[in-house]
């Protein structure tokens, strides 16, 4: 009697998870009704920091990329959202548009010269683009040179829909558009944790996790590891780009120093994906609480922050390598984004 | 029959070794040939001039009629070899399934719902079915040597390379697994097939090919060469 079989990837817990994101959404777009403005504000800290961490994951976590330069990519799209609508009057809410195309095309000589480079050398050779592109924007006067700049007032003013949430809020200008770039992070997150999902459920996502566990077996079954890389690398740059334009639209401010951040835009961000679970998209999500929740706790002791993160760090990377995620899921077997094909026979 | 894989004067050096070394041979389309050869003779290192995952210094590689010397591993994979790794490698995150499944889908560029019975199928076949969800890197050795056959089978190749496919398996263990190799020949899949385990080998190859140092000392039918001098020294000591 021949048996046969069918493929499924949902599980209970998914189906539950599914649901109770579903309730977190509508609560996370509800907030701004209810919530104060440093809530908000903590928030849209958190969104930006897990659409980084989630980005870097991809590279490095699936991909093998390990990059030390995201902030290229931080930076160079806020300075073009500045740049855009400084110069040529860009609506800022459309600039992001225009922080991830820039970031996206900064990837590609990026990924020119730095494929070529090995393992570590791998790393330092972003990191160097990096700092070429710190340097190269710290000489652009129209936006501020060395020192920086701010977003223009009218620009400010001109954000698409800042305008209705003063009237529809009854808040001041500042804080309206401040519930505005909160709804832009939570849309970017989503639409980030979304796509990297539907991703890895396709024939090529399966292929990338193959990657990630072994580049060479995954060659020898037919997989293209150097189209994959480049995927891999320009679509982390260009949300990056989104990510990193839209953390400075929201500051009001830039500067070459705070914008090509290696501590803000990669250091916190490995933090967050290593102590999360590198390697799973559950990993980051529960890594940038941690990271939010050790920030708030220990905001007052200034180097010991860091310190403290970095041990934290460290000790992870020792004793638990699939990190915090690593250890629930590997005890409980608990996937909230199923990705996994489960083969079920039927007699 | 016209060969599927030919290697004219084939040589590769790491540095000042040489570890191929003029390779020059002929696999008959449908034919199953054993390699043999002590440690460090540079038979996994011929397998990785094979499929791709090394370039030769010098020589020529043709496969199906095509040269391919100079072909990405991906593509060859694609038209038809296969082949399985000495230390297993398997995806330790995937589940057993796939593992296979990868390979079926990118190996042949199909897509996974058109793979998924066959992967299926290759699991029963590999007696690795009762263990199709878990995940590869938790394996004990004999599944994961089972593994390494079963993806190569999954990409439905052509050519399948195996190599020590038998090595560190108990009698008992080899016997089941060298059963699924004669069956996935007879069904006209040519094979090379480097192996230290003899007497499975030979239960299998119709031709046998000594390779020393890198050169190739010996190919002929299988009782020939066991039979010639070069090998009883190489294999002085070895079980014969
Ligand atoms: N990438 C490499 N770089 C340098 N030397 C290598 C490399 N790969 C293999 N070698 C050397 O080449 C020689 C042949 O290695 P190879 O793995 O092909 O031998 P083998 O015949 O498969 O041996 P075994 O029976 O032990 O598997 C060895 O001396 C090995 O150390
Ligand atoms: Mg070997």
């Amino acid at each position: 009697m021949a048996a046969h079989y069918t493929v499924t990837t949902r599980t209970t817990a998914s189906q539950i998870a599914a649901a109770a994101a579903l309730v977190l959404l509508a609560v996370a777009v509800a907030v701004p009704f209810i919530a104060s403005r440093s809530l908000i504000q903590d928030l849209f800290f958190i969104l930006t920091m897990l659409t980084l961490a989630q980005f870097w994951n991809l590279l490095a976590g699936y991909g093998g990329l390990v990059s030390v330069g995201q902030q290229a990519f931080v930076g160079f799209g806020a300075y073009m959202l500045f740049g855009g609508a400084i110069l040529w009057g860009v609506n800022p809410v459309a600039g992001l548009l225009l922080a991830g195309v820039a970031a996206l095309v900064l990837a590609i000589p990026t990924a020119f010269f730095a494929f070529r480079l090995q393992g570590a050398y791998f790393a330092i050779g972003t990191w160097v683009v990096a700092e070429v592109v710190r340097l190269s924007v710290a000489q652009w006067k129209a936006v501020g040179g060395g020192t920086g700049t701010s977003l223009p007032r009218d620009a400010r003013d001109a954000m698409w829909g800042a305008g209705w949430i003063e009237g529809a809020f009854d808040v001041r200008a500042s804080e309206a558009r401040d519930i505005l770039t909160y709804w832009l992070a939570l849309a970017l997150a989503v639409a980030t944790i979304g796509g990297i999902y539907w991703f890895l459920r396709t024939k090529r996502g399966l292929a990338l996790a193959a990657l990630r566990d072994n580049v060479g077996a995954a060659r020898s079954v037919g997989v293209d590891s150097e189209r994959m890389k480049w995927v891999v690398f320009l679509v982390a740059a260009f949300g990056t780009g989104i990510a990193g334009g839209l953390i400075f639209l929201q500051n009001g401010r830039i500067s070459p120093d705070s914008a090509f951040s290696v501590i803000d835009w990669t250091a916190f961000v490995i933090f967050i994906v290593v102590i999360g679970g590198i390697g799973t998209i559950e990993g980051p999500i529960l890594g940038v609480l941690v990271f939010f929740a050790l920030q708030t706790l220990l905001a007052d002791y200034g180097a010991w922050y860091l310190m403290v993160l970095g041990a934290l760090g460290i000790a992870v990377m020792l004793f638990a390598p699939g990190g915090l995620w690593g250890l629930l899921s590997g005890r409980t077997g608990v996937q909230l984004f199923p990705i996994q094909r489960r083969l079920n026979r039927h007699d | 029959m016209s060969p599927i894989l030919s290697l004219h004067d084939v040589s590769k050096s790491f540095g000042a070794l040489t570890v191929t070394d003029g390779v020059t041979f002929d696999v008959p389309e449908g034919q199953a040939l054993g390699i043999i050869g002590p440690n460090g003779a540079g038979k996994s290192t011929l397998f990785n001039l094979i499929t791709g995952g090394l370039s030769p210094d010098a020589g020529r590689i043709e496969y199906d009629g095509r040269d391919v010397t100079r072909v990405p591993p991906m593509q060859r994979c694609l038209s038809g070899i296969g082949r399985s790794f000495q230390i297993p490698q398997p995806f330790d995150r995937l589940t057993v399934f796939e593992n296979l499944l990868v390979a079926a889908t990118h190996g042949r560029g199909l897509p996974e719902r058109a793979v998924e019975a066959d992967c299926a199928e290759v699991l029963e076949r590999t007696e690795l079915i009762h263990v199709a969800n878990r995940p590869a890197g938790g394996l004990t050795l004999l599944q994961r040597k089972r593994l390494e056959l079963a993806r190569a089978m999954a990409t439905r190749p052509k050519l399948l390379l195996l190599d020590e496919i038998a090595g560190g398996l108990t009698e008992g263990e080899c016997v089941a697994l060298v059963d699924t190799i004669r069956r996935v020949h007879a069904e006209g899949v040519t094979i090379v097939w480097i192996e230290h385990v003899l007497h499975a080998l030979n239960s299998v190859v119709e031709r046998l090919l000594v390779l020393d140092f890198g050169r190739v000392i010996g190919i002929g039918e299988p009782a020939e060469i066991m039979a010639s001098k070069e090998v009883r020294e190489i294999y002085l000591g070895i079980e014969v």
